[in-house]
């Protein structure tokens, strides 16, 4: 499904990835992890081209995302993705948050996009809010929100940025239970996550990077079991010994 | 002191006949808010447009709303407005430029005056709309890229309407401005307000009342200004945003 192939990515001078080679197969869940500064958010912004980046190849279900003759928006539309700070338009309700893009990019009709977006919203719990604001809702709701928005697109994939980190603890695991279920259902998923509960319960491949490179890339048994790198090694001992 | 106060000045006829001073001061009043009103339309308009093109990642695009900025308000209003009314008829091509030389006097200083105060205001209403829009989160933008929208869409449906609401208090600084700057326009001879208050003073020899009444009108266009943008402000406020109560 995602395919990235060789990729390098400089700004300016500073080389902020290096190499990555990987690959995401349908309905497979790669948590892709790693210290900050390592390059993780990067690289998954530059699967829909939110990034740019030099050097290498990226396809997803077998387009080029770095062709220049490539219609990123049209791409961009069925790859779903969350990030860090929800980015729910502010201005929109929470039914108009999921309803926009339906009827604005795929032609949606009113109906149509309102009755898939409720269903949607009432999937992530959150029936009750559909007429409240962004403003309204607590980050964990939010967040919820915006998974609703991105599923409400028909994803053949999706991409999460850091999708618990900007939340207080007591929320992280209420999002966690949708992008579990969600990877329960066959959701192809790159999560960009510290959350190694989450990894360990539904990741098949644990990917690991350090310095603008992945430095693991391995089953999730096998990372969890025995690292093979002692970078990944010390980073493991630091988060989850406590 | 030993000056004369009459109040009563208003209620007396001009010299002309027929009609007092008091209506042609609201006479100057009407030409001053319509002034206003249609430079402020221009202004809103093309402050928009220029405003989000200095926003996009496109270097001709940018560049060009660029020079527009700074053209426009590095160049003091009198200037502008003696170049409308004095050297753009001569620039224009030549059957423009004759049909507007040949139009009512009133037409004429009315059309260069509200170009000229609509093009100026626009600027720096265009610097509005920029700091809005530059204000939002850049994950904003991110987002209406993630679900497909395209460079248009994004400002249309996601950058924009948030933008406009963030720049409502500014705006209306720079929509009072407008009714105050609008009095330049006496000096292309337009019988605006501040124009009246002259006259008034040359026929009456009562400066103070007249330009007492002025103070007091201006002023009251103002209050009502920053009523209405008070409304405007309250009326679109985000919900649960800073500022949007609950």
């Amino acid at each position: 499904m995602i395919e990235i192939n060789q990729v390098s990515k400089w700004y300016g001078s500073f080389q902020v990835l290096t190499d990555n080679t990987t690959r995401i197969n349908t309905g497979e869940v790669v948590v892709v992890c790693g210290p900050s500064g390592s390059g993780k958010s990067t690289l998954i912004k530059c699967v829909n081209g939110l990034e740019a980046f030099q050097q290498g190849t990226i396809t997803v279900n077998g387009v080029s995302v770095g062709d220049p003759a490539t219609n990123l928006a049209k791409l961009r539309s069925h790859v779903g993705m969350v990030f860090q700070h929800f980015e729910l338009f502010p201005h929109m309700s929470i039914t108009e948050n999921l309803t926009i893009a339906q009827t604005k990019v795929l032609g949606r009709s009113q109906d149509e996009a309102v009755s898939k977006g409720l269903a949607l919203l009432d999937r992530v719990g959150l029936r009750a809010q559909a007429d409240k604001f962004p403003g309204q809702l607590s980050g964990g709701q939010q967040q919820r929100v915006a998974i609703a928005r991105a599923l409400a697109m028909d994803p053949i994939c999706m991409l999460f940025d850091e999708p618990t980190s900007a939340l207080d603890p007591e929320m992280i695991n209420e999002v966690l239970d949708v992008m579990v279920e969600l990877a329960q259902e066959g959701m192809t998923m790159m999560c960009v996550t510290h959350e190694m509960g989450f990894a360990r319960k539904v990741a098949h491949r644990v990917v690991f990077m350090d310095h603008g490179q992945i430095v693991e890339d391995a089953a999730k048994d096998a990372f969890f079991g025995t690292p093979r790198s002692e970078r990944a090694q010390q980073f493991l001992s630091k988060i989850l010994n406590h | 002191m030993n000056y004369n106060w009459n109040w009563g000045v208003f209620l007396s006829e001009t010299p002309s006949g027929g009609t007092t001073y008091l209506a042609w001061l609201f006479e100057g009043l009407q030409w001053t808010v319509m002034l206003s009103l249609s430079a402020w339309l221009i202004a809103l308009l093309v402050g928009f447009v220029i405003g989000v093109l200095r926003t996009v990642p496109h270097r001709g695009w940018s560049t060009l709303a660029t020079a527009y900025v700074e053209i426009f308000r590095n160049i003091p209003l009198l200037v502008q407005l003696f170049l409308w009314y004095f050297v753009m008829p001569e620039l224009l091509p030549e059957a423009w430029g004759m049909a507007f030389k040949q139009s009512h006097p009133l037409t004429q200083q009315f059309l260069a005056a509200m170009v000229c105060l609509g093009l100026f205001t626009a600027a720096r209403v265009a610097e509005q709309v920029r700091a809005g829009i530059e204000s939002l989160p850049k994950g904003q933008w991110a987002a209406g890229q993630a679900l497909g929208f395209t460079l248009p869409q994004i400002y249309r449906y996601v950058l924009v309407p948030m933008a406009a609401r963030i720049v409502v208090p500014p705006l209306t600084s720079e929509f009072l401005n407008i009714f105050k700057n609008s009095a330049v326009a006496t000096t292309i001879g337009l019988i605006e307000l501040s124009r009246q208050a002259q006259q008034l003073v040359d026929y009456t020899a009562q400066p103070y009342e007249a330009f007492i009444a002025v103070t007091v009108l201006y002023l009251a266009i103002n209050v009502v200004v920053m009523f209405l943008m008070r409304r405007l402000e309250q009326r679109t406020r985000v919900p649960g945003f800073i500022g949007g109560g609950q």
